[in-house]
């Protein structure tokens, strides 16, 4: 069930004198079980660009097709559409609205008018693929809900409505190292056991650079790049003139190399790093 | 060193008094020293945020006490002096601008303080020299990006002339770009103006500019000292949940595999420095 992005220009205010075009020309196609990373500047037309995955935006210039589906043809069942690509949002505060826990998760799947014993066993199963104890936070009020906590609510009430495809909009953003790790965790689970294609916008760098098989950049409302992670990492002269970063192991290696020590390209993990760096410098000994 | 901030077994219940009374800090002692840099890292719901909405008295203490410069926060006639000397920045920009317009946002401060006119301008110019902001100064700030909103968010404390900023996650939602200069306007406060900082932030590669760093957990002080040393009781910091810098896991490894390394590396810079070093000896 591919995503399929074909010439899409989008304006807001269109039509008055404050219509300002954020999206020009996009292209691009995600595959079933791809794990997509989208990066760019602030206001660059990363979310804008996503909303368009599940119709939350119907585009006016170009069309979205969701597993052939065409977002903005009148007879379209828009419904199946955003049940398919589910869309976690930034903010869990703006996605969270029911007083418990049980009674959010269990949204998605009620309006799809299932029995109740149906509806639960969703609910369960949503609570126990994102680490929430069905039993102690099935009840629990959603403000008494920790950050970290409340962006797995977030996340299940989506699962539960069982997406093919989940976006995720800058879902770590201020969780601690633990918390941010522990979401992390849960994403790469759905993807690997669930085959769940994930598309994956962050400010973070070395996330992104950990998590993404591909990545689009995205800067100005185009497509800067699209390819895979090593190669766009590798393009930072370009990166860091929209306001991008390397991840952190990729500046250390860059000046390395600089400094002369004979290191691989494309290195991406401390411990890829920490092992390339170890060989270089036995190598040198060995050629003492 | 002298204190600017003292707090003396500060103890802080929300709802204090119901049944929902949760303790968010418990017996906590700490200063904050006149131009430092302290960063406050720990987990979400640690105490880091409460502790520092202590320091302008935006809290009081339910048992313990708060001084600023000597004066007691929980004494209400010298709550305005407090917040003359300790200046605020929130997570989210868009809670602490209230103007249409940069300058008269920055603006608002100093005129709350009832400064002549004069003094007035001459005070917001210097707020957007001293940060670089300059080219902002008639732009709304809706039209902004993230990070251009958490600085003039700064400038309007700077503007009021405080001895110490506390920022309470202020890179949080950021983009790299803004991370960095918000960072960077920060560390030149400190620097070139003299100014008191007092940061929280969840980001490592923050925490390693600054002098000192507190570690909280469960709303208590669980370590405290400079970056070099924290980031040296690994093991000890990884129970709290936080992270190493990446030049400090890569050091370790190197240190652990038998190379000659210095075990008190935070910066790459210094790791690159090692390794050089090293290649140049072999």
């Amino acid at each position: 069930m591919p995503i399929e992005v074909i010439n899409l220009n989008h304006s807001y205010k269109e039509g008055t004198p404050f219509e300002k075009q954020v999206l020009f020309d996009i292209n691009l196609v995600i595959d079933d079980g791809e794990f997509v990373g989208i990066i760019g500047p602030t206001r660059s037309g990363k979310t804008t660009l996503a909303q368009h995955f599940n119709a939350l935006h119907i585009p006016r210039r170009g069309k979205v097709l969701v597993d052939g589906v065409d977002t903005k043809d009148k007879q379209a069942d828009l419904i199946t559409v955003r049940h398919r690509v589910g869309y976690v949002f930034q903010n869990p505060d703006y996605q969270l609205f029911a007083p418990t826990v049980g009674e959010d998760i269990a949204f998605g799947p009620l309006n799809q008018k299932l029995p109740g014993s149906e509806v639960e066993k969703k609910v369960r199963e949503a609570m126990d693929q994102v680490g929430l104890d069905y039993k102690t936070l099935y009840n629990r009020d959603i403000f008494a809900l920790s950050g970290g906590q409340k962006r797995r609510a977030a996340i299940a009430g989506v699962l539960a409505c069982r997406p093919r495809i989940l976006v995720l909009d800058d879902v770590t953003a201020g969780l601690d190292p633990r918390g941010r790790e522990d979401i992390l965790a849960v994403i790469r689970k759905l993807h690997r056991r669930q085959n769940i294609t994930i598309i994956f916008i962050s400010n973070s760098m070395d996330e992104v650079a950990s998590m993404a098989e591909r990545i689009i950049v995205i800067d100005g409302g185009r497509v800067l790049m699209d390819d895979t992670t090593k190669k766009v990492f590798a393009r930072f002269v370009e990166l860091r003139s929209i306001g991008l970063e390397l991840p952190e192991v990729s500046v250390l290696i860059d000046e390395l190399q600089q400094a002369g020590f004979k290191l691989p390209d494309g290195i991406l993990s401390v411990n890829e790093a920490l092992h390339s760096i170890s060989s270089a410098l036995r190598e040198m000994e060995a050629q003492k | 060193m002298r204190k600017l901030i003292e707090t003396i077994d500060l103890t802080y219940h929300y709802r204090s008094g119901t049944k929902d009374e949760v303790k968010a800090l418990d017996s906590v002692s700490m200063n904050v020293f006149q131009g430092e840099i302290l960063a406050v890292t720990g987990q979400n719901g640690s105490g880091k945020s409460t502790l520092a909405r202590h320091f302008n008295a935006l809290l009081t203490p339910s048992r313990g006490e708060v001084f600023v410069k000597g004066l007691s926060t929980s004494e209400k006639n010298n709550v305005k002096e407090i917040r003359k000397i300790v200046g605020m920045v929130f997570q989210n920009p868009d809670n602490q601008l209230v103007s249409s317009i940069v300058e008269e946002d920055i603006a608002f401060g100093p005129e709350n303080l009832g400064l002549p006119q004069a003094e007035i301008i001459e005070r917001v110019d210097w707020a957007l020299r001293t940060l670089n902001l300059e080219s902002l100064r008639r732009e709304a700030p809706h039209n902004l990006s993230e990070g251009q909103k958490q600085q003039v968010a700064i400038a309007g404390v700077l503007a009021m002339k405080p001895e110490c900023i506390v920022l309470d996650e202020p890179t949080a939602h950021l983009d790299p770009r803004g991370r960095r200069e918000v960072l960077e306007n920060v560390l030149r406060l400190n620097r070139e103006e003299g100014i008191t900082i007092v940061f929280l932030t969840h980001f490592m590669n923050e925490v390693i500019h600054c002098d000192r760093m507190l570690v909280m957990e469960n709303g208590s002080i669980k370590m405290q000292g400079p970056p070099v040393e924290i980031f040296r009781k690994s093991s000890e910091l990884k129970n709290t949940g936080l992270d190493i810098p990446v030049a400090s896991r890569i050091a370790e490894g190197l240190l652990r595999e038998g190379f000659k390394i210095r075990a008190d590396i935070i910066h790459t810079e210094e790791l690159i420095d090692c390794l050089c070093q090293l290649k140049s000896s072999t």
